[in-house]
């Protein structure tokens, strides 16, 4: 079908435009820069406000390869890791399964099939031990992925971990995604209702800063989910800046000032459906962050100036049609990112259309990162996009836009506010609507899905599943756990996390308490739920 | 077309998959084809979303899974049918659906799965083809 269309998306009507919207003229010149001033929009790299990237040109291109994985149980992770260490990777991001991102054990009738299926499956302590069995941690990088819902027990299990092997906390680049609003937003991980989650997540901030945990991030600003479930740029960009001002409101409000803030603050993006406005749009988002942080927070500090970009290349891209053609589709979106400044990336797998990555799709994934940083040149000096008519044009329109629906968003009463009165979701549900409807009419060609198919194609298997026997086999180590433990101590410090939130205090201390006996990650969050709720989200 | 003969569309999310935009734009793009559409929202349990189905008489259900849970929560939804016996909804399922678990899918009653990148014309085609009377 659409043989006789041209290649270029959604021309009918000659109309061009960015996949966010912004229309595209055919040719760009200085007409088109005409008032623009180059210390005012770009400086150097380093340089406020950083749109040439957050380093000092010195450095030219240089990011964090980093590697997402994780299944089964720990000890099936714990072999993973090692071999995902030998192969290169800098920076681990280890998934976690649905139960454990959504505060259930394993053994809880809501976990039944999921358990160990899209990540790795964490009850207590025990299961982090098997996953870092004989894998040194100091100085190493890592992120606990889906700490979302349950930051400060994540932490507390990151802290209990160090404590067990002699390591100082303080020597680890923890990086805690630890967003739950964009869970209300999209993917949809969440465990307690939105304003309860915020101060949960805040906790973690609080703490890290407290203990003077220099090298640890304890939260990511993710645009990442938003834009997996169908947001443009422009909404991702805005919507994650609004949800970070509000983590950021909150933390001042207890007496920790933005500048002040000692750790690390990440932003966690993705991107892949249009090359030059990928590009241009990281080029902008750094500038508003940069600017929110000096306007709002009076902030002068450089590190908190600076937007730090971890990326992972959009999943939802990916193809189970002729599935090899997502290595083409990875490298354009890796690319994309480094040419935009990223910090960190992680290139999603091949396969990812059709279940679990197998080895060798990871294997692809990071050699398409290190094929590009160490062959292709590109990284040979500091965004050498940087003045291009074309892309400069690109930045300024994708920053005015994004800018105006942040403020939008502030208007209307902040993140909390756009979550209760659903704007965030009908937005992103308004655009994802219709690129479906693009796609169904052809006016958007995804190759392989509605241009150039092929019949009756043999499909690339994707890694063993992961089995009932697996899940019973993690149900019955718990119950054990559970047996062999020192119970009366867990109860009496699990009625110290309840009272600690009775009283509106940071969670984090009486949480690593419970942690260290062992305490289950489903009983922690039962007693929180009881005094909280578990959030329901309704249909349409 | 009547009140009457709308075809009644239930669509639901099981477990703990939070995956929905999917099952959210799918749910648009048939109303928007006509049919009668309700979706449950995310996290519901096999129970209420077939009961859900029962009493709103729906001729569909259609399920979204993309966590790979799909054989138990498929499983479960259509042995509740069968104890009700229910035989004249017809049930489909999106999502990432990995292609050895289909003969084990239609064996226990699944009329019909839509991987990714399925159309929105075929999935209406196939609906309206065979819902029963």
């Amino acid at each position: 079908m659409g043989e006789s269309k041209s290649f270029n998306n959604c021309q009918e009507g000659k109309e061009f435009k960015t996949r966010s919207g912004i229309p595209i003229k055919e040719i760009y010149t200085p007409s088109d820069l005409k008032k623009w001033d180059y210390m005012e929009k770009l400086s150097s790299p380093g340089e406020y406000p950083f749109t040439r990237g957050i380093n000092p040109a010195s450095e030219r291109i240089d990011w964090r390869i980093s590697q997402y994985f994780g299944f089964g149980s720990g000890k099936s992770t714990n072999e993973f890791l090692k071999y995902v260490l030998s192969q290169g990777a800098q920076h681990l991001v280890i998934a976690f399964d649905l139960p454990t991102q959504c505060g259930y054990d394993s053994d809880h009738p809501m976990s039944h099939g999921e358990v160990g299926k899209i990540g790795v499956a964490i009850d207590s302590l025990q299961d982090v031990e098997n996953i870092f069995k004989g894998i040194s941690i100091e100085g190493r990088s890592m992120s606990p992925g889906g700490s979302n819902g349950i930051g400060p027990i994540v932490l507390a299990w990151m802290l209990a971990l160090c404590e067990k092997l002699g390591v100082s906390p303080g020597k680890v680049r923890f990086s805690f995604q630890n967003d739950p609003l964009k869970e209300f937003i999209s993917r949809g991980a969440y465990v307690f209702p939105p304003k309860q989650a915020l101060k949960f997540a805040v906790d973690v901030v609080e703490y890290c800063h407290r203990k003077g945990f220099e090298l640890t991030s304890p939260i990511m600003f993710c645009g990442y989910h938003m834009r997996e479930g169908g947001a443009s740029i422009t909404q991702a960009m805005a919507f994650t800046l609004a949800n970070a001002v509000a983590y950021l409101d909150e933390l001042q409000n207890r007496g920790i000032k933005v500048d002040e803030f000692t750790g690390g603050l990440e932003i966690f993006l993705t991107g892949g459906e249009d090359f030059f406005e990928e590009i241009a749009a990281r080029r902008a988002f750094r500038r508003m962050w940069a600017k929110v942080m000096k306007e709002r927070y009076n902030c002068r500090n450089p590190k908190r100036l600076k937007a730090f970009l971890q990326e992972y290349t959009m999943g939802s891209r990916m193809t189970a049609q002729q599935p090899l053609n997502n290595i083409v589709r990875c490298t354009i979106a890796a690319m994309a990112a480094v040419l935009g400044g990223a910090n960190g990336l992680i290139v999603s797998s091949y396969d990812e259309a059709l279940g679990l990555p197998s080895p060798e799709a990871l294997r692809v994934a990071l050699r398409t990162q290190q094929i590009i940083a160490e062959e292709s040149g590109i990284s040979n000096t500091s965004d050498p996009l940087g003045g291009s008519y074309y892309v400069e044009s690109l930045t300024d329109e994708i920053e005015r836009r994004a800018m105006e629906l942040f403020e939008r968003v502030q208007e209307m009463g902040g993140a909390l506010a756009a979550i209760e009165n659903r704007f965030y979701q009908n937005e992103i549900t308004r655009t994802a609507y219709q690129e479906l409807m693009d796609i169904e009419s052809g006016c958007r060609t995804v190759i392989g899905v509605n241009k150039y198919e092929v019949e009756n194609e043999e499909t690339v298997k994707p890694m063993k599943k992961v089995t009932f026997a697996e899940e019973r086999k993690q149900a019955q180590s718990l119950r054990k756990l559970r047996r062999e433990r020192d119970n009366d101590q867990v109860q009496s410090s699990l009625m110290r996390v309840k009272e600690a939130a009775i009283e509106e205090v940071n969670l984090v201390e009486p949480i690593l308490e419970a942690v260290k006996l062992y305490a289950t990650l489903g009983e922690i969050c039962d007693v929180l739920s009881e005094l909280w709720g578990r959030y329901e989200q309704g249909g349409i | 077309m009547t009140e009457k003969e709308r075809i009644r569309i239930l669509m639901g999310k099981s477990g703990l998959d939070g995956h929905d935009r999917g099952v959210k734009v799918l749910t648009l793009a048939l109303r928007n084809e006509g049919f009668e559409v309700i979706y449950t929202g995310l996290r519901q349990s096999p129970e209420p979303i077939v009961r859900s189905a029962i009493e709103e008489d729906v001729d569909v259900i259609g399920i979204s899974c993309l966590t790979g849970n799909h054989n138990y929560l498929c499983s479960q939804m259509l042995k509740l049918l069968r104890e009700k016996v229910v035989s004249d909804i017809l049930f489909i399922v999106g999502g990432i659906i990995s292609e050895d678990d289909i003969p084990y899918l239609k064996k226990i009653g699944v009329d019909a799965i839509f991987g990714p990148g399925s159309h929105v014309a075929d999935i209406v085609k196939f609906i309206r083809e065979n819902v029963r009377d």
